[in-house]
């Protein structure tokens, strides 16, 4: 097919991919980063792509609309756009297009929105770049904003977007890029970096404008749950290439490629605990960039692997529907052995003992350019040897800093931490070297957790130097011992952080943590970096040492599935104020607190359906000037009246070992989600 | 757990990362331009004995003589060879410049990693006193101080030096405020680590991309100080060939358009000297940021 010969026809699908191949040239060397990537959308249709990184998602976003860094290159194959085959447009037209047919949502809408230019006059900007004048743009551009459902529309027009939310600075790059109405509409991990509140407001709003629009959207996502809320179908991406394509909710409930399956697998859901056995992982890893073997390109990883597949590549077998397994084994996908090993001894948490620590009313108070910011209020709480204390909240509910006062890098305001029956001194400098060997943290990023000049070995025999004491020979011995329990090869000694992969980083990380035998090790979101599958290995290797070594964790992070897996007890924070407190079951069970209602039924989950979701309204609200009384009652769904904005409820037990801050009886509260989980349509 | 392991990085790669950061360099035309015109005029500095056509202190009796092929540049008002002066006159340049730039370059990297990892009162009180030496202009201080101290090589590498301390203290300590909040600065806090080591050990090595490009930056402005010094009197003494000294020396013959050769030689001189440092700089900038 040529370009302009064909008449743009109002049934070509809004966007399709025939054979396309991408090569990026790397030091003189060609690597093809896709392969043979055929999928078409309809017009109005959802179309999701998944996979870890690295495989190829962005790529393929970004060939789409030929923005392909410079070494990168379309080898062969067809973009077809409306029928236009984009590889074949010059420049102006391809500026048009980019600026009337394809809207691009990235990840980061803070880097997306240019941070010296209001607002208005941004969103004001695709207008008048079709020839718009000035005036009428601006008008435009507030009604967009209002489309996307922005609180005070106006008054955002006026601002920076450095004073905006994340979630709200979506919102303006939402907008911008429906602005013009587009065919296609591209969104890169639109929600990744989102609170989970919000994120299931964005992608509300996203479903919302897209029936309202009949946009074609191509969704990627690295998150299963949200591909199978948001999308009709779905493309699995590996090394390149789409080894599964079909209908979204088919090849999520009977996946028919070993990667799908094991991509599936490793994610705790539908309540897993640790204590129920270990997480599916996918051994190994991504092929280098490039990798031309002749067979099946997942080989080395599959448990199915036969010797046709290290010789033959699959090609797309029917296997459904619409639904296609580049597998030779596809029928028995889904019965890849599972990789768990026997069963871990864990620790048995006895309660009855003293608590290794004690947090006491512990307040923290920030000054900010004269306000004085709580990011912590009288939160008190316990963590018992060999447990793990799980720590949940929207960002700024002060996960964070409860964790830094435990560490000594920030002193509370008011409140002490006990450990071990002694109060811990607030500061960092004036603790004892074994109180700073005994409290250790994984933090979430290994790349900025890790100095990039040091080599793995320099890193690790420096903490135990500083954390055991132990130099020499010695050190070595126990350098070894140690990256082994984090399942870290010796050649890996000699290497740079830049130099492994996220995953290994983040075991380099856990190893310095345990170098000093710690007590309690603080985990700050340590997976949300990774990808699932490596995130399932880090999981497991987490339960393993606290199998070994009866360690306690503090375990911060975001993904309610992950907590749950990990974590004995559950914290719920809200704007620093501690609004439910128990055993993991129960509170996820329930009846919980409202807010951890919200929160739960925010996650998107690949079962999908289920619960209705229940919304909270706006953003969490500043910290500097918090509501009176309950300071959940400004989004709280289950708001009773004036005594919710009047009186702060206490922390109460409610059951034994369950706390809660609500006006609402538990047993109120027991019948209230009971009728709402029975009113879910079968 | 898993039983396959990743392929092995290979362990030769950081060797590979930096063998590809100086292809880079010596593919970069920016670079190889600036290195070439540098290592010429050290070359000359070096080995200008016995390679000028004449001895640059020598006074022919041919008083300023026109360029012609006996004297390729002319000659001066004591009869001495130009070109022969031209090249000789790098020497003390390259003696005072990098010494004076090494001097700002260290302190500063010392003061900027000070004032970046503390905060706090000792940045406000040292960055107030970076901003006031910052407000005088340079030749301003180092003719106060060389007066002062009186005229000699090490005087004027010091005050030059000293001069380019705070300069430096503001790049390095913008870097390092950068750096102090990555996560593994925390962790080395949490293993009990002493400030000392956290800024020289931890930081510092991750700030010398900065470092060197602010030091090669100043290597070009400490050869304007020393040229702009002597000039004035305060720095290279006669009858030492250098550039400067002879400009000063005889612009006052340009008078009337004639005898323009005593000073434009020495002035394409210098300014080829400091291109040519700047350009390393700007070659340096591009690969290092990259």
């Amino acid at each position: 097919m040529r370009a302009g010969t064909v008449q743009v026809s109002e049934n070509a699908p809004a966007l399709e991919l025939r054979n396309l191949d991408v090569v990026y040239t790397v030091r003189g060397k060609d690597r093809q980063v896709l392969h043979d990537v055929s999928l078409t959308i309809e017009r109005g249709h959802s179309y999701g792509l998944v996979g870890e990184s690295g495989c190829g998602k962005s790529t393929a976003a970004l060939a789409i609309i030929r923005y392909l860094p410079r070494n990168g290159s379309v080898t062969s194959g067809e973009i077809l756009i409306g029928a236009r085959n984009v590889v074949d447009l010059s420049g102006a037209e391809l500026r048009k297009l980019r600026a009337e047919e394809v809207g691009i949502v990235y990840q980061n809408p803070g880097a997306a929105l240019n941070p010296g230019i209001r607002v208005g006059r941004q969103v004001a900007e695709v207008f008048t770049v079709r020839g718009v004048d000035k005036k009428e743009a601006s008008g435009r551009a507030l009604e967009v904003l209002r489309t996307v459902q922005i609180a005070d529309p106006d008054s955002v027009m006026e601002r920076y977007p450095h004073q905006l939310s994340g979630g709200m600075q979506q919102r303006v790059v939402i907008a911008m890029a429906l602005a013009k109405d587009p065919a296609l509409l591209i969104l890169d991990e639109p929600t990744t970096g989102l609170d989970a509140t919000v994120e299931a407001e964005v992608l509300d709003l996203i479903a919302k404008l897209q029936s309202e629009f009949q946009t074609a959207v191509l969704f990627i996502s690295h998150n299963l749950g949200v591909i199978a809320k948001m999308c009709e179908r779905v493309g699995v991406l590996y090394a390149g290439r789409l080894v599964e394509e079909g209908d979204a909710e088919t090849v999520l409930r009977d996946p028919r490629h070993p990667y799908t399956v094991g991509l599936i697998r490793c994610i705790p859901r539908g309540g897993v605990r640790k204590d129920h056995g270990r997480l599916d992982t996918i051994p190994g890893f991504l092929p280098n960039l490039g990798d031309d073997r002749p067979g099946c390109i997942f080989t080395d990883r599959c448990a199915l692997a036969q010797p046709v597949c290290e010789t033959d590549d699959p090609p797309p077998y029917e296997v459904g529907s619409c639904h296609t397994s580049r597998c030779h084994f596809h029928e028995r996908a889904i019965d890849l052995p599972r990789r768990e090993a026997a069963d871990l001894e864990l620790p048995v948490v006895d309660r009855r003992v003293d608590p290794l620590v004690r947090f006491d009313e512990l307040g923290k108070v920030f000054q900010q350019r004269g306000h004085s910011v709580h990011a912590l209020e009288n939160v008190s709480a316990a963590i018992w040897p060999g447990e793990t204390l799980g720590l949940v909240g929207e960002s700024g509910s002060g996960k964070t800093t409860l964790a830094r006062t435990l560490l000594g890098l920030v002193p509370p305001t008011t409140g002490i931490v006990e450990f071990d029956g002694r109060t811990l001194a607030p500061r960092l400098s004036n603790r004892t070297r074994e109180d700073i060997r005994a409290l250790q943290i994984v933090f979430q990023n290994p790349d900025s957790a890790l100095n990039r000049r040091h080599t793995v070995r320099r890193i690790l025999r420096r903490a135990l130097k500083k954390l055991a004491r132990i130099t020499g020979a010695a050190a070595e011995t126990r350098m070894n011992d140690l990256m082994h329990s984090v399942r870290l090869a010796e050649r890996y000694v000699s290497a740079r952080p830049a130099q492994l992969s996220g995953g290994l980083k983040q075991r380099v990380a856990i190893a310095r943590a345990f170098a000093g035998e710690p007590r309690l090790v603080v985990c700050d979101e340590p997976t949300s970096a990774l990808d699932v599958s490596v995130q399932a290995a880090i999981l497991n290797l987490l339960v393993e040492l606290q199998a070994e070594r009866g360690v306690s964790y503090l375990f911060i992070s975001h993904d309610l599935g992950v907590v749950r897996y990990l974590s004995d007890r559950i914290a719920v924070l809200y704007l620093g104020r501690l609004q439910e407190l128990g055993p993991a079951d129960v509170v996820f069970d329930g009846p919980h607190h409202p807010y951890t209602e919200a929160l739960l039924s925010a996650v998107p989950t690949i079962e999908g359906g289920g619960r209705e979701r229940i919304r909270l309204a706006g953003e969490i609200p500043s910290a500097a000037n918090p509501p009176s009384g309950c300071v959940f009652h400004t989004r709280c769904p289950r708001k009773l009246g004036e005594v919710c904005e009047q009186e702060e409820p206490p922390l109460v037990e409610v059951e034994p070992g369950h706390f809660m801050r609500c006006h609402i009886p538990i047993e109120e509260l027991r019948r209230l989600q009971q009728e709402r989980k029975d009113a879910v349509p079968a | 757990m898993s039983t396959a392991l990743p392929t092995p990085a290979q362990p030769s790669e950081v060797r590979i990362a930096r063998r590809e950061t100086l292809r880079l360099l010596l593919r970069s035309k920016t670079f190889l331009v600036g290195a070439f015109i540098v290592l010429f005029w050290i070359f000359w500095a070096l080995f200008h004995s016995g390679l000028t056509p004449y001895d640059p202190l020598d006074q022919t009796p041919d008083i300023l003589a026109r360029p012609s092929t006996t004297y390729w540049f002319g000659t001066d008002s004591l009869g001495r060879d130009v070109f022969s002066r031209v090249l000789a006159g790098a020497t003390s340049v390259l003696e005072i410049a990098p010494l004076a730039m090494l001097i700002g370059v260290v302190g500063g990297a010392i003061f900027g990693l000070i004032t970046g990892y503390f905060r706090g009162l000792v940045d406000e009180s040292i960055s107030r006193l970076v901003d006031a030496v910052l407000a005088l202009p340079l030749i301003v201080i180092a003719v106060t101080a060389i007066v002062a101290l009186g005229t000699s090589t090490a005087t004027l590498i010091i005050v030059i030096g000293v001069v380019f301390i705070p300069i430096v203290t503001r790049t390095v300590r913008a870097a390092v405020l950068a750096e102090r909040e990555l996560d593994y600065v925390q962790a080395a806090k949490l293993r009990g680590e002493r400030s000392a080591y956290i800024m020289f050990v931890e930081i510092l090595p991750n700030v010398m991309g900065p470092i060197l490009v602010e030091a090669t930056v100043r290597l070009g402005y400490a050869i304007f100080a020393v040229a702009g010094l002597t000039f004035l009197g305060f720095g290279v003494q006669p009858p030492s060939p250098d550039w400067s000294l002879q400009i000063s020396q005889n612009y006052t013959l340009l008078a009337g358009g004639s005898y323009w050769w005593t000073v434009l030689f020495p002035a394409m001189a210098i300014a080829s000297l400091v291109v040519g440092v700047n350009l390393i700089a700007d070659g340096l900038t591009q690969v290092l940021d990259r």
